[in-house]
């Protein structure tokens, strides 16, 4: 029967739906690196952005805020290793980030290390961490997981709240002694070094992201995500993939830790706290899991609007409104936490899919 | 042996705090697959709803029936909220663990905030009844009546559980649903009504628990059922989802471990030990004391 067939001539495809190659295709690839050139150059700019920053572009302050902007971007992508490229929903992220803020900051200002040596040995002891809190947490899966690791996290900011030993100041915070460190990266006016740091640092974890999702490891990991028990039946221990991501993961925050430390100057205990985890949860499905640039741009723009809108909140617009809406929208968090509740029945993909929900509505626009 | 006394009741005190917050958890957890975030906000509106009840109720008081009155109010408002929730926001979700998940924690957030909004982020001085403040001797013991309060409301709450999930009818579908959900649905029971029971029961429980607490730490302040909250998960694990006995014995193990580590180690060392408790019972017993293995 079957040599009886004759292969069907292929379909002619009409000429409207044959994809056209647009104009600016080939330039896509450079696209990040063009982005990247754009913000390294950024603070030579002293362009005054009205209603946006408070200073011109250049400022320490405006350089500050962008800085941590840019650490807390990175941070959300080393997250999205987890949540979103390997489905494990951890709520204990916040714990190896404050492992390398407080790392950083006891072993130079506590012990006297020089920065690099305090810089090296924290990673290397954040991953270490992971890598052993990992090994017990992922024993459980799902929802246990989740509050496992909540758990783990809540242990490491009693820690530090009650400053055992008295190695971690405790409620008030320990400010960075910053006379061994390097001159470039101390004072205001050096703010510029931090800034190019933090894109460096955000530049790391992209690419180690982006190469890590790309690799073999990464479609297992992928597939992790979809299907767990397939990849198990496939041969390959569902166990060791998850706590290769978990460890990444947890040493690139540690790695963010350091230097997030360095920007703002020392360390408080509310990085401890399981609001800072929520918080990267809310960036990512705001921005949009699983993808490149999504995490990225929620965590920058979350940190963005969370130090924006205090000062939005105590405006005079906001003030002349009756009180049933001016205290509520006083609250960062109140806005944040509505818009993120609305993101996730409205924009499943985040602002990572805004593009292609878009387009069939441009679409019908231009053609009607 | 004074000390021994006071520390075993004082902990009992505190599981009772646990175990209202928990036993709620548990049975949303093990029936509906929720892992509730929001939890803490019912505890919250709680708290609150009496605080203001007592001052502005017609009827309601700080002292007397008037404070029942109050603590009435602040369960209805409770129970009130967690029912709203789960129509509004957690029903249309229903089979998608992570949306929900990620709905409750928005709104653990931005329902903090608004009650900070509200009535501001400093703590507020908690109307109490005069005998809460005085202690009670116990074998020599002055244990304060506060904790006493807490452990009898905890071991009412408890028992009337216990006799709703084994006497009625919608008890008897909450234990099947809890059991094998699909199988309830199969036989043609609308098993959302019983989510809807299990939230309101939830809520009205932490919301009882907020009001009571408020009495216990003498103050109430909006990040207080945040708190309160990891421990009560940790309670659920331990104690294995969907279970209120397994519930109520996990809630007694932590409290009483804490309390003693507290007094007799350094402060703070009795949190971490309960960790570690978890950390034993997952690699030991996965399922938890008494419950069903967690699936994804």
């Amino acid at each position: 029967m079957t040599n009886s067939m004759v292969d069907a001539p292929p379909a002619r495809v009409p000429d409207e739906l044959t994809p056209r190659p647009a104009r600016w295709a080939g330039l896509r690839p450079y696209l990040p690196l063009v982005a990247l050139l754009v913000a390294a150059i950024l603070p030579y700019s002293t362009v005054n952005l009205p209603g946006i920053f408070e200073g011109p572009l250049n400022s320490p302050g405006t350089l500050q805020l962008l800085a941590i902007c840019l650490v807390v971007g990175g941070l959300a992508a080393g997250y999205d290793l987890l949540f979103g490229r390997t489905g494990m929903l951890s709520f204990g992220h916040a714990l190896y980030f404050a492992a390398g803020v407080y790392g950083t900051d006891i072993l130079v200002t506590r012990a006297g290390l020089p920065l690099w040596q305090a810089g090296l040995l924290t990673v290397t002891g954040g991953t270490i961490l992971a890598a052993l809190l990992g090994a017990v947490a992922l024993r459980t899966v799902g929802i246990a997981f989740a509050m496992v690791t909540l758990a783990f996290a809540q242990v490491g900011a009693i820690l530090v709240a009650r400053d055992f030993g008295g190695l971690t100041g405790g409620e008030e915070g320990l400010p960075l002694d910053v006379s061994g460190l390097p001159a470039a990266l101390v004072g205001v006016t050096n703010t510029v070094n931090l800034y190019w740091l933090a894109l460096a640092y955000l530049a790391l974890v992209v690419f180690v992201v982006h190469r890590v999702s790309g690799s073999p490891t990464g479609r297992v990991l992928a597939g992790l995500r979809d299907d767990e028990r397939r990849i198990g039946v496939l041969g390959l221990d569902p166990y060791r993939f998850k706590l290769v991501a978990f460890t990444l993961s947890g040493g690139l925050a540690a790695a963010g830790g350091v230097v997030y430390c360095l920007i703002v100057g020392g360390a408080s205990p509310h990085i401890t706290s399981s609001e800072l985890t929520l918080s990267l949860l809310v960036m990512v499905v705001l921005g949009g899991p699983g993808t490149r640039w999504g995490p990225v741009l929620g965590g920058v723009l979350y940190m963005y609007l969370d130090h924006r809108l205090t000062a939005f909140g105590s405006s005079d617009a906001v003030n002349s409104l009756p009180a049933f809406l001016s205290h509520p929208l006083s609250q960062p968090l109140f806005v944040l936490g509505t818009v993120f509740i609305l993101a996730v029945y409205f924009f499943p993909g985040g602002l990572a899919s805004l593009r292609t929900r878009l387009h069939p509505l441009l679409h019908s626009l231009r053609r009607p | 042996m004074n000390t021994v006394i006071l520390l075993a009741l004082t902990g009992l005190g505190l599981a009772a705090l646990y175990f209202l917050v928990a036993s709620g958890l548990s049975l949303v957890f093990g029936l509906a697959d929720v892992l509730n975030f929001a939890h803490g906000l019912f505890l919250g509106v709680g708290a609150y709803a009496t605080w203001w009840a007592a001052g502005n109720l017609p009827g309601a008081g700080s002292d007397g029936f008037g404070f029942v009155v109050a603590v009435a109010f602040g369960v209805l408002a409770g129970a009130l909220v967690a029912v709203l929730v789960e129509l509004v926001l957690i029903r249309p979700l229903y089979s998608r663990t992570i949306e929900q998940v990620l709905v409750t924690v928005g709104l653990s957030l931005a329902g903090v905030a608004l009650l900070q909004a509200t009535w501001g982020a400093d703590p507020r001085t908690f109307p109490r009844p005069g005998w809460t403040r005085n202690v009670t001797s116990v074998f020599g013991a002055n244990v304060p009546n506060a904790g006493l309060l807490l452990i009898v409301a905890a071991v009412l709450v408890l028992a009337g559980l216990l006799a709703f999930l084994q006497f009625t009818r919608y008890g008897l579908i909450i234990r099947a649903g809890v059991e094998n959900r699909e199988m309830v649905t199969a036989l043609g029971i609308d098993v959302r009504k019983a989510f809807t029971l299990v939230f309101a029961i939830g809520g009205a429980a932490a919301a009882l628990a907020g009001a009571l607490g408020g009495v216990y730490f003498g103050t109430v302040s909006p990040g207080q059922g945040g708190s309160l909250l990891i421990f009560a998960f940790i309670v659920v694990v331990i104690g294995g989802m969907g279970s209120v006995v397994g519930s109520a014995y996990a809630a007694v193990a932590v409290g009483l471990l804490q309390q003693f580590v507290n007094y007799y180690g350094t402060s703070g060392l009795g949190d971490v030990c309960v960790v570690g408790l978890l950390a034993v019972v997952l690699l030991l017993r996965p399922q938890g004391l008494a419950g069903k293995v967690a699936h994804a």
